[in-house]
């Protein structure tokens, strides 16, 4: 994650070496591709009943099965894909923001981002009872004035990575608090819709959400694939990026707003799935290795995290658990394992 | 009132208060508590009269007027004793560390606390009160000993921006741990917005008489650990030098923060925040002498939470805001203004 392309010295650089880098890194895509794959078809033909692979391609196709045409066309599909494709938005979003940021913790489901936009979805919802579309909207201009925010409030002399994190933690802390009161408010308490807002969860997931989630996908993914070059550059410091060639300034705002529109629009959709996008980087960094974008990776682990826990959290214990939970179980220990290497190295945060 | 025979190190020069100050705030802060409760007690869903909760306090529960005092009055009792525990834990908390972001629920430790509780109910078959007490005290002192450890790894040792990294991680992450055992037991899961918010609805006197013998302790550990955490402040070599057995005095006064927290939490639930903002509002007032601020933070944090859970009332009939929603919006904004006067030295 932290060697990126433009670091390579032109004249030093063995042809050899990068050839094998970049076909290392094709390879590791493409894997990912496939699991993203398999998984997808898995949480199709799985569930409560089984369903052959020819049934569930001719219910893609537009062809009426009885029984798979309802469990399939109108149960799974939408939620697979929503599933897959809020994953691989919070993981985009997630590598972006701590790419520019150069810091794991920066996330933006931990610095409040991905809160305000609960937040915000969820009163959108639940007391003003807006569409979908209107709830997309409200989410991306609350998740993107609590970046606005957070960023303010950390700038003082430049901004320092460990008062970033901290102040979008308190900010967070505020938000998620906002959200239990809006849900306690809500005519009828129920558990399960509280938990999408407060952890993220793919219950009753139909198209009216996936397909939000899916165009902002479509229009957002090629602006910050476009800026993942600069966005490299970022790494080393905005000088030597501007050096560079980079237009640091907007780069980062460009990247930013694409960033948070594709966070809040999932999380208006899915609720703040928890963990995923701090996750997801990491690991797409491990896998894929030095010398290349972990975005798109981080994007296929982030779909692959999303459909695998969803499914686990459905089928795989004796009670149905939303998916944030089951993240959220996964995250956690990565989390405080993060806090304490990063301590026992004495790297500054 | 001491402050003649006992010389004040000169650390405490710029916050220096005279006797005479001091009472003032403490009459101030006495009246403060009082109209509180008396609010506590009047206000709700449905206001009730002075003369009703005269009556009511004497006994009577003729109308419907004063059976809702009768109500309200363990709630009020343990929204003051709540407070009192976090505000003073709070202090200590901030003492012993010598760290300003320091507050139990900051620190991960009514979190800690509260996972230990929903764990043991949910696997381990716990049912009785006084037990909830006993693993929430250990939940909570585990938990404190884990993100101390954390937060003082590597170089600088605990300083005041990574403990309270260490304790924001451990809280997020032992939050998602509650949530993945309550939520699919529906047994529990009914008290569930307890243990994730924090509130003090639904009190008895039954409750608040299982948590009181600890709370005692707690209150009577930290009340008399002012001296030591005074000589504390000056750094571990100069206590050391003036005769204080530190590690000691440390771990008992760790010891009762951790006894208060804790058993706030078994019977509220986790509610942050109080505990950074009354000490810090308490120094403003009285000044940074230990002796003063402990009994101060007592006094202020009851007089916050109960407030807090009478405007909670007040302003979303005919329901009501948990405790632990209005301390967050509060607290989080102060929380943020130390984070950012924080040198950048220190991070």
């Amino acid at each position: 994650m932290s060697v990126p392309l433009v670091t390579r010295p032109p004249s030093t650089g063995s042809a050899a070496g990068r050839a094998r880098r970049i076909s290392r890194r094709r390879l590791v895509v493409l894997t990912l591709a496939v699991l993203v794959v398999a998984a997808l078809a898995g949480t199709l033909m799985f569930g409560q009943t089984f369903y052959p692979p020819r049934d569930v391609i001719r219910v893609i196709l537009g062809e009426q099965v009885p029984g798979a045409s309802f469990t399939v066309g109108r149960l799974r599909l939408p939620r697979a894909v929503l599933a897959a494709a809020a994953g691989f938005s919070f993981g985009l979003a997630g590598v972006t923001f701590q790419t520019m940021l150069r810091n794991p913790l920066a996330s933006p489901d931990i610095i409040g981002i991905s809160s305000g936009a609960s937040a915000v979805a969820a009163m959108a919802i639940v007391t003003l009872s807006l569409g979908r579309t209107e709830v997309s909207v409200f989410a991306v201009v609350a998740g993107l004035a609590v970046a606005l925010l957070v960023y303010t409030l950390a700038f003082r002399d430049g901004v320092v990575g460990t008062r970033l994190i901290l102040i979008g933690i308190g900010i967070s802390a505020m938000l998620d608090s906002v959200t239990s009161y809006v849900l306690s408010q809500a005519a009828e308490w129920d558990l399960q819709e509280a938990m999408r807002w407060l952890t993220g969860s793919l219950n009753g997931a139909d198209w009216d959400q996936a397909l939000p989630t899916l165009a902002a996908l479509a229009v957002l993914t090629p602006v910050l694939l476009a800026r993942s070059r600069d966005l490299s550059a970022m790494q080393l410091g905005d000088d030597t990026a501007s050096a560079l060639g980079v237009r640091v300034e907007r780069t980062r705002i460009t990247v930013i707003v694409a960033a948070v529109g594709l966070i809040a629009v999932a999380t208006a959709a899915a609720g703040p799935i928890a963990f995923v996008a701090f996750l997801s980087g990491p690991i797409a960094a491990r896998v894929v290795g030095p010398g290349g974008s972990p975005l798109v990776p981080a994007g296929l682990v982030g779909s692959l995290l999303v459909l695998v826990a969803d499914f686990c959290g459905q089928f795989a214990f004796g009670a149905r658990y939303p998916v944030g939970v089951v993240t959220g179980v996964l995250g956690a220990p990565y989390l405080v394992y993060l806090i304490i290497r990063t301590n026992r190295t004495g790297g500054s945060l | 009132m001491t402050r003649t025979e006992t010389r004040r190190p000169p650390y405490t020069a710029p916050a220096r208060r005279t006797a005479g100050t001091r009472a003032l705030w403490l009459l101030i802060g006495l009246l403060l508590l009082a109209a509180v409760m008396a609010a506590s007690l009047a206000f709700g869903s449905r206001d009730v009269g002075w003369s009703d909760v005269w009556s009511a306090l004497g006994g009577a529960d003729a109308s419907l007027e004063q059976a809702a005092v009768t109500k309200r009055v363990p709630r009020t009792v343990l929204a003051v004793v709540i407070g009192a525990a976090l505000g003073l834990s709070g202090c200590v908390m901030q003492g012993v560390t010598r760290n300003p972001l320091a507050d139990p629920g900051i620190l991960g430790v009514n979190m800690g606390a509260s996972l230990a509780v929903v764990t043991a109910v949910a696997f381990f078959g716990l049912s009785s009160p006084t037990g909830y007490v006993w693993v929430a005290i250990a939940g909570a002192a585990l938990s404190a000993l884990f993100v101390y450890t954390v937060g003082s790894l590597g170089r600088g040792g605990a300083t005041p921006l990574k403990l309270a990294l260490a304790g924001a991680a451990t809280s997020a992450a032992f939050a998602s741990l509650v949530s993945a055992v309550v939520l699919p037991r529906n047994d529990i899961a009914g008290s569930f917005r307890l243990w994730q918010i924090g509130g003090v609805g639904g009190a008895s006197f039954d409750r608040i008489g299982q948590v009181l013998p600890f709370l005692l302790v707690g209150f009577a550990v930290c009340l008399l650990s002012g001296r030591a955490l005074n000589s504390l402040a000056l750094g571990d070599e100069l206590a050391a030098g003036l005769g204080e057995r530190v590690a000691f005095v440390r771990a008992l006064a760790a010891l009762g923060a951790v006894l208060l927290c804790g058993a706030a939490t078994a019977v509220a639930g986790p509610i942050a925040f109080v505990g950074l903002v009354v000490p810090h509002t308490c120094r403003l007032l009285v000044g940074v002498d230990h002796r003063w601020l402990l009994p101060f933070s007592a006094l202020l944090g009851a007089s916050l939470l109960t407030a807090a859970d009478v405007v909670g009332r007040v302003v979303a009939r005919p329901s009501e805001i948990d405790v632990g929603i209005l301390t967050a919006l509060i607290g989080a904004p102060f929380f943020i203004y130390i984070v950012r006067r924080q040198k950048v030295r220190a991070l």
